[in-house]
């Protein structure tokens, strides 16, 4: 858009040095002005003019590009003026110069890039990891101190809000959980197949899937996929009302929050996901079964009585055991997680990314501790 | 203003803006000339913020024309969409500053989008805009988390400012902000228009503001637009408009700002103790 574009000469009259700025000093031309600024020998202990009769336009990038070789000047002993400024551009110079005093902004750099800050980062890393473990303890304590209350009370259980909860996170979680465990149920029984033909042991492949399922993937599938639906929602929700105030609310209003939000929560999911688990183990079965008999030919009857064959009663009730401990797992965390939402949006995305990892984690851990006992006590 | 031409810098005319079966404005025109403050009000709900959006090109109207710099917005092609852009700065309400970068940072990032700088010279400007904006320096360096309210919106408005724009849109500069910043934050508005010949399209629901910053205000009522001088509206019988000037806050501004008022037409006794 500009027309007139900038220029900036130097001449030197008589003992004084003359810097004839003219054109349209605006910022779209800074960066080429900054250079040629930069590159100018500033002299010393002189008198130089800044002759600014030229100038077109000029916006405060110009003027600051001005003001700042004023000072330059001036920093070295020379006697600087800056001569024929317009009058209509003499407020922006004010302006700009009494807004341009400052150092230009510094970036802190991040301190991990060095060895001590990396070193640093390490230690901070940890003891955050133990305070965030001793805080999460504390929720605990706080939740299990008011399931107490509440046993003592049953009154003061939101039976509305957890039978909701419980269609949240379970009626709507029908499908996603029948699918992938049917789709589960079609892999391992794949899989399985495949490799045992190579002994003639096909009809094994019942076993491995019916073990498999039912002992582990099918309870560990259902938590990972509730802790990704239901423990996000969880901190998404918690934290969202701590956004809006809304747990402040609740508690000028006398109403306690772990009691109305956390407890419907937790013992709705403690109900939801051992039903879940028998439901997906239903669908992971049924999905192997299909396979088995669409690759090995082992049809259903001969399916059924090598299952029950198979697997004891035990097999089934280890997995469905599993379930609560994780159901707690994730919901502790969840509500935990949303009650550390600071006042600002962003954190609850954070934090709802930071609950998911965990929960996850947790329950992947608990089940390896649970299989190292039971094994240990050889069940 | 004397001495400007009188050509429309934003031109609106004919706007219709609806949503689902709410129609928010309906045949709105609008003229915003060269180096004016101009005020828009309205009753909440009136489409104040719909129609600053309409004009940065945030909200598609319905129908109707929407001219920046003589361009035509609604069909301006990617290039002078841009060309636009660097010509205006907009203050969201909130400062909408982006969380993930500090201060500095986020003044520079149009320098960066626009212009190819040495860093150095944008952390210069980045440091003048703080001034101008009358932050102090190490403002620079911090998050928008760590600012108060009142410090967001000036480092909003030095983001704003960031490419020298000619125009600012103000969303509500003042709300949420103490009487004290609010009148600072007036006068670091009409400082900034003096010395760097903004334009101004702002926002507002304060009284004070209005009266202290403003030469042309525009009232949304009826789904169209009344513009004229704040005396002008003040002689203006529409009853929203009058309830507006002339309630007990609307007085008590004016009397703030120009003691000896004779123009309001009532006479203003001590009529603030509503």
């Amino acid at each position: 858009m500009g027309s007139a574009a900038a220029t900036l000469k130097t001449t030197e009259d008589a003992d004084t040095l003359v810097l004839t700025a003219a054109g349209e000093w605006l910022v779209a031309s800074a960066a080429d002005l900054d250079r040629r600024l930069r590159s100018l020998e500033l002299p010393q202990r002189r008198q130089v003019t800044i002759d600014l009769a030229g100038i077109d336009r000029i916006d405060s990038a110009g003027a600051w590009l001005l003001l700042r070789t004023e000072q330059d000047l001036s920093a070295r002993g020379n006697h600087v003026e800056l001569r024929h400024l317009a009058p209509t551009f003499a407020p922006l110079f004010d302006q700009v110069r009494a807004g341009g005093a400052l150092a230009p902004v510094s970036h802190p750099r991040p301190d991990h890039h060095s060895l001590v800050g990396f070193i640093a980062r390490i230690g901070q890393i940890t003891l955050g990891l133990f305070s965030r473990a001793v805080s999460l303890l504390g929720f605990f304590g706080l939740v299990a101190l008011t399931a107490a209350r509440l046993l003592r009370h049953p009154g003061r259980l939101r039976l509305t809000a957890m039978v909701s909860q419980m269609e949240q996170t379970g009626v709507n979680a029908l499908a996603i959980v029948g699918m992938l465990s049917f789709l589960i149920g079609i892999v391992i029984a794949y899989q399985g197949a495949d490799q045992l033909r190579r002994f003639g042991a096909e009809i094994y492949t019942v076993d491995l899937l019916a073990v498999g399922i039912l002992r582990e993937l099918g309870v560990l599938m259902t938590a990972i996929i509730i802790a990704g639906r239901s423990g996000s929602a969880f901190t998404a929700e918690i934290g969202t009302m701590r956004v809006n105030q809304e747990i402040d609310a609740l508690q000028t209003l006398g109403l306690d929050p772990v009691e109305v939000l956390v407890m419907p929560r937790l013992l709705g999911l403690l109900l939801t996901l051992p039903m879940l688990t028998v439901y997906a183990n239903l669908m992971g079965l049924l999905g192997g079964c299909l396979m088995a008999w669409a690759v090995l030919g082992i049809t259903i009857p001969e399916f059924i009585s090598e299952l029950q064959y198979a697997v004891a009663p035990r097999t089934f009730w280890i997995g469905v055991f599993k379930a609560p401990f994780f159901a707690g797992i994730i919901a502790m965390i969840g509500c935990y997680e949303g009650f550390q939402v600071s006042r600002s949006a962003e954190s609850v995305g954070r934090l709802t990314t930071l609950s998911v990892v965990e929960s996850i984690f947790l329950v992947i851990v608990t089940d390896a501790i649970f299989s190292v006992v039971l094994s240990a006590l050889r069940i | 203003m004397d001495g400007l031409p009188k050509e429309p810098i934003i031109r609106v005319r004919g706007l219709v803006n609806r949503f689902a079966t709410e129609t928010v404005h309906d045949g709105l025109d609008l003229d915003v000339f060269g180096g004016e403050v101009l005020g828009i009000v309205g009753g909440s709900g009136s489409g104040k913020s719909v129609l600053l959006n309409t004009i940065v090109g945030l909200n598609r109207p319905v129908k109707g024309d929407v001219e920046v710099f003589g361009t035509d917005v609604l069909a301006a092609s990617e290039t002078e969409q841009r060309e636009i852009e660097k010509r205006w700065g907009v203050l969201f309400q909130d400062g909408a500053l982006f969380s993930s970068l500090t201060v500095a940072q986020n003044i520079e990032v149009p320098l960066k989008e626009f212009y190819d700088m040495p860093q150095r010279l944008m952390d210069e400007i980045a440091a003048l805009k703080l001034g101008l904006a009358g932050l102090p320096e190490d403002a620079g360096s911090k998050f928008p988390a760590q600012l108060s309210g009142g410090m967001r919106k000036r480092a909003g408005l030095a983001r704003a400012l960031a490419l020298d724009p000619e125009i600012v849109f103000l969303d509500e500069p003042t709300a949420g902000l103490d009487p004290i910043a609010a009148g600072e934050f007036d006068d670091l508005i009409r400082d900034l228009k003096s010395s760097l010949g903004l334009t101004v399209f702002m926002v507002t629901h304060d009284l004070d503001s209005l009266f202290a910053i403003c030469d042309r205000v525009a009232v949304l009522v009826d789904k169209k637009i009344r513009v004229g001088t704040l005396d002008q509206m003040l002689r203006d019988d529409h009853p929203w408009i009058r309830a507006y000037f002339h309630g007990p806050r609307g007085r008590a501004a004016q009397q703030a700002e120009r003691p000896p008022s004779e123009e309001a037409g009532t006479p203003i006794a001590a009529s603030t103790s509503r």
